[in-house]
């Protein structure tokens, strides 16, 4: 049987189970959940996690050390909203303490703390489970794959490296769909942990002849007898170039899918996809034309052509920079961190450095976090581990699956939030809140003096601080004197204990928390 | 974009920066804001003879009354029973032409592009208009409504110079026009000019996504993956503080703000509580009319609810819905046949809902995709390729062929299909023919383009 028939076939099935789990088990267990706590005799059962401790950030640099840019660099105040903001956009937020220790270092060993981290990562607090108490089985158990990511995003001590794993896993975006074999995702997810600060020029090399991009864009389609132009059209298209700039004809595209002729794999009813290779036999020997350029070019040349590309340099900074500032580069700053990149060997680190220095990121407009760092922020505050298969469907009802991008090319970082995923978001928070809320004496015998100023300063607390806008802070207040009218009796208690409850959801919730 | 270098910018940043800038045009909903006056008797009957669901909405629990009557209210208010309502179906990833509607031995070359793909001779469904093209048998609920008189055949629907990337292509039948700049959806510009500010469901996305083709500038619009389950559970909250919590979320959304990363968050924010709001009356499901059946799958599923969304009388104008999968570079014979069955299918079901409930005069379905797919095969499957093939479905589709099959013998510079009809143009007609309304100011340069009688 033909693999990808067999493929094709194992995730028709798996599409069909995902589309009647999407959002089975937690209407279940909300409906559960709800019933108790309407009826406020049934406690719910806590099965609350051993806490996690508190993330040390890495031994910085020296006092008085100091990074290089090219470009301007931050010379404002760097406080606690500062380091906030940096753990952030450029991890998953802080854990508690995490964001006064950044702040206590100052911005140069800040930054340093997160993009030059010593040695290996450590991962500290409980280690995930599915919910039964077993460990993960990423490379096998559908959706393993999500929690053992989102897992090592919560637990570990270099949030930038698994922030730019997430970079790249949306830059070169690879979805298991096409895929269907999720140790191939998990041997990619390696390759771009393991690049999250190195060359380009080496990722763009090694992504080519990746198992799971392979199979993805058809790469073992493409032989001398019947060229499949796919992976050549988005590695210029999507990874390299960017389309509609002139960088490259329809001409060049057939030319490189050419080039990138040769890869093959084996198939194996125990094994499934194995032995990926470069099959000579397989390659198109003759002359191709790319880039006005002609040579009987192998696949390494082909894409070493585009990264060499002068084009390349403003795709790389413009799409790099977008991950972590709101808005785009001036011109000048552009050009700049362009020399940076190709005089320096397309490392990714410097211009990585210059741009988490840049005023813009400190001053600019906020960015919505992304959903899954969303989640995994919540859990880093909460101090939760992952406890359950549950978070797989949490993390895709607010839009994002990890190892499932919706295409080629990526996700859609201005379309995180509408209608259904704002649903989603605020459904991540119930979940998170579950085994953390208010109940029972604690809601019937709750402090009945409180006032509404003072309810939302303890909820502001206990949610770890964040940078909430005097606008949310005026909202909540006025829900915090709303909820209270009219009550008498036993309920001036009890309903200030829903109150509390409620306010905590309403902040972890709020726009204000869905922004960085 | 003021400061660049515009071709220096990916799509993803063009729309964030779109996303942004529609974040500031949109209204901020006020708390406390009157309600529509002279709907009391409406909304109950439009509750019990809509759905039938008027128990289920008494035993939300978790929607307080408020909301509810504000639900109904505005539903029963804003949304007269003639308007008309455009479903734009979006089959993505580049839907094969030859496929859909299948060349016969007429044209010769057919055979001889596709070794391994071509549909067997004596095989599926020939079309009256143009006996050499058959729909693919497993577009028989397609060729069944089109033997009604109630499909209108563009076989090769495009744009000249056709771009061979997804995401260019896409974007320029999003946008309405040839422009990797545009930045609004056509359907959104639509809702610019002739929508209200503050009613989402009238651009509405069924699907977890938001279709950019509904991007609007100044009006809202929505999302709803589930529209039988928008409630919100709140652990330890619940009663009257519960209800208070639940409007106070999408107060949280109302402060204008000059950041525009916050404007987003806020405008969705306060756009949900509005959607929580218009939903109210159907939480408990939907009800499909005695002798209707739908296949199974999420697709057919949110036809089905919208067919009862439509009855119930909620404000649409425009829908916009994707169905995925048809970048068929390899396996298509495997793959292909079973997503166009669903999709037939579904939307026959779809016709015979709305004919059962009498109002199929009310919905246009429009059917397209970025591209068709080039005609020599690659070996298993198909490269992207330019001339698509597309279909408006509906009682009041006039049903003649727009544009005629080019053939085969003739193809364009990159080896494929030529387009006889512009999308543009198939724009223009739907604006004006059945949406009524003057194209100019939604489609750039509309006077140039020839519109197709597509309204019977």
């Amino acid at each position: 049987m033909d693999p990808r028939t067999k493929a094709a076939a194992r995730r028709r099935k798996r599409n069909t189970r995902k589309a009647q789990a999407r959002c089975a088990p937690p209407r279940k267990r909300r409906r559960k959940l709800r019933r108790q706590a309407c009826l406020r005799r049934v406690k719910p059962r806590r099965s609350r996690t051993p806490e996690l401790q508190p993330i040390p950030p890495a031994p910085g640099s020296p006092p008085g050390f100091q990074l290089r840019s090219p470009i301007a660099v931050y010379s404002g105040p760097f406080g606690v909203r500062q380091a906030e903001r940096l753990l952030w956009r450029a991890g998953f937020g802080p854990s508690p303490g995490h964001a006064q220790a950044l702040a206590a270092m100052g911005l140069h060993r800040a930054v340093a703390a997160l993009t030059r981290p010593d040695g290996p990562a450590t991962l500290t607090g409980a280690e995930p489970t599915d919910g039964d108490g077993n460990p993960l089985a990423p490379e096998d158990a559908y959706g393993h794959d999500h929690l053992w990511w989102l897992d090592r995003m919560v637990r570990t001590s270099q949030p930038l490296v698994e922030r730019m794993t997430l970079v790249w896993h949306d830059w070169f975006s690879t979805s298991n769909d096409g895929v269907g074999q999720q140790s191939l995702m998990l041997a990619q997810n390696e390759l771009f942990r393991r690049s999250a600060f190195g060359s380009f020029d080496q990722l763009a090399h090694d992504v080519t002849q990746d198992p799971a991009m392979i199979v993805w864009l058809n790469l073992n389609e493409n032989s001398r007898w019947s060229p499949n132009e796919n992976y050549a059209r988005e590695l210029m298209e999507l990874f390299t170039l960017g389309a509609d700039r002139g960088a490259y004809t329809e001409q060049d595209v057939r030319n490189l899918a050419r080039a990138l002729t040769g890869f093959d794999f084996e198939w194996s009813d125990e094994l499934g996809m194995y032995d990926f290779r470069y099959v000579p036999a397989r390659h198109d020997n003759g002359s191709k034309t790319v880039f006005g350029q002609t040579g009987a070019f192998t696949w390494e040349q082909g894409v070493a052509m585009c990264v060499h590309h002068p084009m390349h340099p403003s795709f790389f900074v413009n799409k790099l920079w977008s991950y972590f500032v709101a808005t785009p580069p001036s011109d000048s700053d552009r050009h700049a961190l362009e020399s940076l990149y190709a005089s320096g060997g397309y490392q990714v680190r410097p211009v990585l450095e210059a741009i988490l220095l840049h005023p813009d990121f400190h001053t600019g407009p906020r960015m919505v976090k992304p959903p899954v760092v969303y989640v995994a922020g919540l859990l880093r505050m909460l101090q939760r581990s992952i406890d359950g298969e549950y978070w797989i469907w949490y993390s895709d009802g607010a839009g994002q699956r990890l190892f499932y991008p919706p295409d080629v090319s990526g996700w859609d970082d201005s379309r995180w939030l509408d209608t259904s995923t704002v649903r989603g978001r605020f459904d991540v928070v119930s979940q998170g809140l579950s085994d953390r809320y208010l109940d029972g004496d604690a809601v019937d015998n709750y402090d009945e003096t409180e006032t509404p100023e003072g309810a939302v300063a303890a909820a502001r607390a206990w949610a770890g601080d964040p940078n909430l806008t005097a606008e949310t802070v005026g909202v909540l207040t006025a829900f915090a004197a709303s909820a209270l009218a009219g009550a008498g009796g036993w309920q001036l208690s009890t309903y200030r204990g829903l109150r509390q409850n409620a306010l905590r959801h309403l902040i972890l919730a709020s726009p204000d928390y869905q922004t960085s | 974009m003021a400061n660049c270098g515009c071709n220096d910018y990916s799509r993803t940043q063009l729309l964030r920066r779109a996303a942004a800038q529609a974040g500031q045009g949109l209204p901020a909903i006020e708390a406390g804001m009157p309600l529509p006056a002279g709907t009391g008797l409406t909304r109950r009957s439009f509750v019990s003879r809509a759905t039938g669901l008027a128990l289920s909405v008494y035993g939300a629990a978790s929607l307080g009354p408020k909301a509810f009557e504000h639900g109904i209210a505005a539903a029963a208010a804003q949304a007269p029973a003639s308007d008309p309502i455009l479903v734009s179906i979006f089959l993505s990833g580049g839907a094969d032409a030859l496929t859909l509607l299948a060349p016969t031995s007429a044209h010769p070359q057919y055979a001889a592009w596709r070794p391994t793909l071509a549909l067997p001779a004596g095989q599926g469904i020939p079309l009256t208009e143009d006996p050499s093209l058959r729909f693919h048998p497993s577009l028989g609920g397609i060729a069944e409504l089109y033997g009604e008189g109630k499909v209108t055949v563009m076989p090769a629907v495009g744009y000249d110079d056709a771009n061979q990337s997804h995401f260019t292509s896409r974007h320029y039948w999003e946008v309405g026009e040839v422009n990797p700049w545009g930045r609004w959806g056509w359907l959104g510009r639509y809702l610019d000019h002739h929508g209200v500010a503050d009613n989402p469901l009238q651009g509405l996305a069924l699907g977890w996504d938001l279709q950019p083709s509904l991007a609007a500038h100044d009006v809202p619009v929505a999302t709803v993956g589930q529209p039988d389950n928008y409630d919100f559970w709140t652990p330890g909250v619940w009663g009257e503080v519960q209800d208070k919590m639940l409007d106070a979320f999408g107060d949280l959304g109302d402060p204008a703000t000059s950041d525009a990363g916050l404007a987003q968050a806020r405008t969705a924010v306060a756009a949900t509580g509005r959607l929580r709001d218009q939903l109210a009356p159907y939480p408990g499901g939907f009800t499909t009319p005695a002798g209707v059946t739908y296949p199974n799958g999420d697709f057919a599923g949110r036809l089905r609810a919208l067919a009862a969304m439509v009855d119930g009388g909620l404000p649409l104008k425009v829908v916009a819905i994707e169905s995925g999968g048809y970048d068929t570079h390899s396996n298509q014979l495997d793959s292909l046949p079973g997503d166009l069955l669903e999709i037939g299918n579904s939307l026959r079901s779809f016709q015979r809902d709305l004919e059962a409930r009498g109002i199929q005069d009310r919905v246009l379905v429009h059917v397209w995709s970025e591209f068709g797919r080039r005609p020599e095969e690659n070996g298993s499957g198909t490269d992207h390729g330019a001339a698509g093939t597309g279909f408006l479905i509906g009682s009041k589709a006039k049903g003649e062929m727009v544009g005629e099959f080019p053939g085969l013998a003739v193809l364009d510079e990159d080896d494929n299909l030529r387009n006889t009809s512009d999308f543009r143009g198939v724009y223009c007609a739907l604006l004006e023919q059945w949406l009524g309304v003057d194209a100019a100011p939604i489609i750039p340069n509309a006077s140039s383009f020839t519109r197709p009688a597509l309204v019977a």
